[in-house]
């Protein structure tokens, strides 16, 4: 286009991307190489870190029951977060799919707007939920259901409940992203054709919203796997996650170049499940966004 | 379109119930008369919210992370403008690859980020310092304001554009009396989700604050894993009426279902 021309004598893209592009450099990569570099390097009680280069931290890691147990445990909540948000989510967003308006955008900004609230002030709510003396306790003894309080805070259940409602947001949304392409008028044909509701929404619906579905999970996945502070609160000292550990590492051991080890080591898993999900979902659904 | 059945109408029920149910607690709790948790089951009592007041580390934490929030969302968005302006507008080498860059900060962990601000801030002795939180923080927001404003720069209709140059107006003042206000909606939201993703962050500034620097998230979280009180319930529930205040805002500005898809990636 003419215009660009002429303009890009005066400001050329480099220069209006100059600024943010030197922040990233300064601010994002070189602090990533930097805490790489660290976890090569040694930890002594007395001496702290030691400059070097070796794999000790990750064989560390790779080596040690307790980290073994923190990391499948971590795989564990997160597979566990993700089928639960996608068995309640995928439905959920399709009942509102179906609703009309007002209804439509009032539970939209229900459902949405915790998103936006601090994940302390969504946990301390389930904190005061579900606690030994919480509310749901409290009403099921007084209701006489049970006998005694049902145990759920710092157990890995209560944990995962939390991180549902944390997390579940964003399966509502990308699954309901997906059903707005949906064609009505394919659903109709299905039912006048004479398929049941369950058929209809069995071999037309979910096979079409299924990268929404997927889309949804992989957010989820990753979020749980590197979630803290509902782990954090809800987990105590006993139900450790990685994110957890890596701060125990690095606030109350002091030991950074493990922690480093800890958060490389989480980082490339993330980077990894993105990347396979992305790769997965493409192939399958090529023909899907053409 | 069909309607929903009754057992989808039950389903949406309880899945409501579910979604809200702690955060009415929260704020339910707010309201007891007794010194300890409870439901306020006789009488309202504004008592835990005086509390508040009596608390000077709480009020200087909300306001560190107001002036953190101000501050970190207008550099980004002063750096998101010129940065989506040159992706949306231009074609040149390594286009594509920036985009990506700049979009990169979602894809890595907050407790990553914050593990490795702390090694990068202790190095060159910012760590605790007001700017140092700043600026990490803009690297945490600016993927979502510049998604935004790059919606709103692509999506923007140029014809006013080209009318106000071939009119003879140069490109600064095409800029700040056309390009500028079209795009305002996106700059508004994005300004607005980069200010409440400040807000709220706790993960990766619990690495870098230091006892003179803590935001409040930080702060409320140090309260709770030592004990959990109604007091931090009241302040909670302040925070979700602040919260609600900005979400409706957000959602009259934007629409909240297009501000936060793909949101957390």
């Amino acid at each position: 286009m003419a215009e660009d021309t002429a303009r890009s004598r005066i400001l050329p893209p480099y220069l209006l991307s100059a600024p943010a592009l030197l922040l990233y450099l300064g601010l994002f990569m070189a602090p990533l190489v930097m805490t790489l570099m660290l976890s090569f390097n040694s930890f002594d009680f007395y001496k702290g870190i030691l400059p070097g280069f070796g794999f000790g931290n990750y064989l560390e890691v790779v080596t040690d029951e307790y980290f073994h147990e923190v990391f499948l445990r971590t795989f564990g909540i997160s597979l566990a977060v993700t089928l639960l948000c996608a068995l309640l989510g995928t439905p959920e967003a399709y009942i509102l799919h179906r609703m009309r308006n007002p209804w439509k955008s009032l539970f939209m900004l229900a459902i949405l707007g915790p998103l936006l609230i601090s994940v302390v002030v969504r946990t301390l709510g389930w904190a005061l939920l579900i606690g030994d003396s919480g509310v749901l306790n409290e009403a099921l003894l007084g209701a006489g259901l049970i006998d005694e309080p049902i145990h759920l805070i710092f157990t890995t259940t209560g944990v995962i409940i939390a991180l549902v409602h944390v997390l579940i947001p964003f399966m509502v949304l990308s699954v309901w992203a997906s059903l707005q392409k949906l064609d009505p008028a394919v659903e109709q044909a299905g039912l006048s054709l004479g398929a049941s509701q369950f058929t209809v929404l069995r071999r037309i619906v979910v096979p079409q919203v299924m990268p929404g579905i997927l889309s949804g999970c992989l957010i989820v996945f990753a979020l749980t796997a590197s979630a803290f502070a509902t782990p954090a609160i809800l987990g105590g000292r006993r139900i450790k996650v990685v994110a957890t550990t890596a701060y125990d590492e690095y606030l109350n051991t002091l030991n950074w170049p493990l922690g480093a080890a800890i958060a490389v080591l989480l980082l490339i898993a993330n980077v990894i499940i993105i990347a396979t999900y992305n790769k997965v979902i493409e192939k399958k659904y090529a023909q899907a966004f053409q | 379109m069909t309607k929903n059945g009754p057992i989808a109408l039950a389903f949406h029920t309880l899945f409501i119930i579910f979604i809200l149910a702690p955060l009415v607690v929260v704020c339910l709790v707010a309201f007891t008369s007794k010194g300890y948790l409870s439901l306020p089951t006789d009488g309202f009592s504004l008592r835990w919210f005086r509390a508040i007041l009596d608390n000077p580390d709480f009020i200087d934490a909300f306001w560190l992370s107001i002036y953190i929030g101000l501050a970190s969302a207008t550099i980004a968005l002063g750096l998101s403008v010129p940065a989506s302006l040159a992706v949306a507008r231009y074609r040149f080498p390594g286009r594509g690859g920036l985009t990506a860059f700049f979009l990169s900060p979602l894809m890595v962990p907050h407790i990553v980020l914050g593990v490795s601000f702390l090694r990068f801030l202790t190095a060159i002795g910012w760590n605790g310092t007001f700017i140092g939180l700043v600026l990490c923080h803009v690297i945490i927001i600016m993927p979502y304001s510049l998604r935004l404003v790059l919606a709103s720069v692509t999506g923007m209709d140029r014809s006013a554009e080209t009318a106000a140059i071939s009119l003879g107006a140069s490109s600064w003042v095409t800029f700040r009396r056309i390009t500028l206000p079209l795009i305002l909606p996106g700059i508004a939201g994005g300004w607005v989700l980069a200010f409440i993703t400040s807000f709220d962050e706790l993960t990766m500034t619990i690495f870098v604050a230091s006892p003179s620097t803590t935001t409040l998230p930080v702060r409320m979280f140090q309260h709770i894993t030592e004990t959990i009180d109604p007091l931090i319930s009241s302040l909670s529930a302040v925070i979700i009426f602040i919260t609600v205040i900005f979400m409706l805002l957000l959602d009259r500005l934007y629409g909240l279902d297009k501000i936060l898809v793909g949101q957390g990636r």
